[in-house]
């Protein structure tokens, strides 16, 4: 095998583009998290992205529908989650896994009629400049929006939460409802719409599954990705920027160990299966060992009921 | 008085003459256990085709998809020989022993086991296809069409049926174009697009330009048309897929069997058996030729199909070395099944260790 430049452009690139979903579905669930709210549905969610952005995009031949239907699908399921959590008080962990239970069978149904139909061409951006830089070509053209749109969030999401007066309000509410009570906040109201908010990112990441990544319809076809997202959440210490790293981590990991199979690297395969979870991991631990830090940028009131005495 | 007995005589008969009917027309029906959803469009998605031209046959047929390979499996065939089915299809290997279980349980009830070994008792048969003969005509065209001599492979799971797919499959490539070398990728998995994409970009990646796959989902060929590189589509026709990609598909058909059993439950003239049917029987169907093709491979892989349907060719005809040199076939000999349905080894030829 010749390992140039253009070579390691091009493994870098598969490495972004697979961890794409994680960082959508992990940068959405990160606010939903700062605002007190542990939703496990992740998975429901984009699988239910998924199969609406796929089955919309049959439909109606349009990939903006497509996409837009995907993020509104998943808003719809999570505000089930949300009125169920929020509204009538439920606990969070057995409300989100329900919601994954849910959110696989229904797309399951939903998608019966998807089966064995291809997807269509999503539009890429700059294409022709791929060539054009070595090493950075292949990084930095020739994606869909969606792509570049993940690339962005973590960032966008970091400076949401320190520097703007909503985020400090989410935070608020996620550190310590009853203050934010106090102070007049509507807390139902911030944790309904952090709730959605994570719901559209989910169902963004399950229709850049079945759209952009692989584009079919295939029951199950999320494989746990949106478990991993969760992961990735809690490991990063609710950091947006260490999202990013452990999600190229994993990804990178995932493909680095097929490279490494295909030259013919004498590791067991099964050690090279497991390494992108071992590995990822124990990077996030190690990244985030501050045990003061920790205590601080966990949300203290995560996946507790909030009730207001009026 | 007599009123009465008129009238009960009369009912009797009219329930005696409903009862008579019933049993005749008693219709057969056929239950289907699936591993996976019947929406894979891949291993499930076939075996429900065969379910679907049983049906069309005129027998009623009922399925429970998804079902685990544990206990559960026991409890899914109990209630369905319980509720009156009179042949029971399960399709997965993990199937084996509650079948065998289940079927001394219920000896008036037939079961019929795919990919299986044990038939522990007389109501169990056994069946499963050829499939390596259809992945001779894969590596043929494989070792044709390759112009890197890199040839990608990605592999589900470290099993006699994988293994004997990637010898078969190099032996025909290598048989056309001895400068091939076969690269396999294990993706841990039968099906996960996400993840069967990544293994076949890795591949395309360190210049493999044609990709073989033993997983299910059509990711790959997907991959592989994007990536501008031939690939073969699994289990079911996956052209539509990647129509520049694809050159032909080996898609397993169940329907005739199907048939044909539930057909002997119906007539009584069930037997147990053990079946392992190729491409000569239509098992193992090989899709329409892609005209990318040449038009001189095409008709050498249709003569390649029909000898293999006839047996003039087997796919292992010796000499056949393993990695080390060793002889595994010797010359002018073919390897039997039962090398076959244990085969554990790669050929001469094959990069890389088997998983252990």
């Amino acid at each position: 095998m010749i390992i140039d430049i253009n070579f390691i452009g091009l493994i870098i690139a598969s490495i972004m583009a697979s961890a794409v979903p994680l960082i959508l579905a992990s940068c959405g669930e990160l606010i939903t998290e700062r605002s007190g709210v542990l939703n496990l549905g992740v998975e429901g969610m984009m699988i239910i992205g998924a199969i609406s952005g796929f089955a919309l995009m049959t439909v109606t031949g349009s990939l903006i529908i497509a996409i837009f239907g995907a993020m509104l699908a998943g808003v719809l399921i999570s505000t089930i989650f949300a009125f169920l959590t929020q509204t009538l008080i439920t606990n969070h962990v057995a409300t989100g896994l329900a919601l994954t239970i849910f959110g696989i069978g229904i797309s399951a149904m939903i998608g019966k009629n998807f089966v064995g139909i291809p997807g269509k061409e999503f539009p890429v951006f700059f294409e022709g400049f791929k060539d054009t830089i070595p090493l950075l070509g292949p990084i930095l053209f020739g994606h869909s929006i969606v792509f570049y749109f993940a690339f962005a969030l973590p960032f966008i999401t970091s400076y949401f939460l320190k520097k703007t007066k909503i985020g400090l309000i989410v935070r608020a509410v996620g550190d310590s409802p009853e203050s934010a009570s106090n102070q007049g906040i509507n807390v139902r109201l911030v944790r309904y719409a952090c709730i959605l908010y994570g719901g559209a990112m989910s169902g963004l990441a399950g229709a850049y599954l079945s759209m952009i990544y692989t584009p079919q319809w295939i029951e199950n076809m999320t494989g746990g990705r949106g478990w991993i997202a969760l992961a990735l959440v809690v490991f990063s210490t609710w950091n947006p920027i260490k999202i990013l790293i452990g999600a190229m981590i994993f990804g990178g990991l995932t493909i680095i160990q097929f490279h490494m199979q295909a030259i013919g690297v004498r590791i067991p395969v099964q050690f090279l299966t497991a390494l992108p979870y071992i590995v990822t991991i124990i990077v996030l631990v190690v990244i985030s060992r501050n045990s003061r830090k920790i205590r601080l940028s966990t949300p203290s009131s995560l996946g507790k009921s909030f009730y207001k005495d009026n | 008085m007599h009123k009465f007995f008129i009238r009960s005589f009369v009912s009797s008969l009219v329930l005696l003459f409903t009862f008579t009917v019933a049993a005749i027309a008693k219709d057969v029906k056929a239950a289907f256990v699936y591993i996976g959803p019947t929406g894979d469009h891949g291993w499930t998605y076939q075996h429900d085709v065969g379910r679907k031209a049983v049906e069309a046959a005129g027998f009623k047929t009922t399925y429970v998809e998804g079902v685990p390979e544990s206990a559960d499996a026991e409890r899914v065939l109990r209630q369905l020989a319980n509720s009156g089915h009179d042949v029971i299809f399960t399709t997965s290997f993990g199937y084996m022993n509650p079948t065998n279980k289940v079927a001394k349980e219920f000896p008036n009830v037939k079961f019929e086991h795919a990919t299986g070994y044990k038939r522990e008792h007389p109501n169990v048969s056994t069946y499963a296809a050829r499939f390596y003969e259809g992945r001779t005509i894969l590596g043929t065209i494989a070792g044709t069409m390759t112009k890197s001599n890199v040839i990608g492979y990605v592999a589900s799971f470290p099993i006699p049926e994988v293994i004997r797919g990637i010898n078969s499959f190099t032996l025909a490539a290598q048989k056309v174009n001895p400068n091939i070398k076969t690269k396999i990728v294990w993706a841990f998995t039968w099906y996960d697009p996400g993840k069967e994409a990544e293994a076949a970009k890795a591949l395309i990646d360190q210049g493999a330009d044609v990709i073989a796959q033993h997983t299910d989902s059509t990711a790959i060929v997907q991959m592989a048309e994007k990536a501008g590189v031939y690939a073969f589509g699994q289990a079911s026709d996956m052209d539509k897929f990647a129509p520049k990609a694809v050159l032909t598909s080996v898609e397993n058909n169940w329907g005739p069997y199907y048939v044909d059993r539930v057909k002997a439950v119906a007539n009584g003239t069930w037997n147990q058996k053990d079946t392992w049917h190729g491409i000569g029987d239509g098992m193992v169907v090989i899709s329409d030729l892609d005209s990318q093709m040449p038009a001189d491979l095409r008709s050498k892989v249709k003569k390649l199909q029909a000898d293999l349907a006839s047996g003039k060719v087997h796919s292992f005809t010796g000499p056949i070395y393993d990695q080390k040199g060793n002889l595994m076939v010797a010359e002018g000999k073919t390897a039997d099944d039962g090398m076959l349905a244990g085969m554990m080894t790669y050929v001469k030829g094959v990069e890389g260790d088997i998983p252990k």
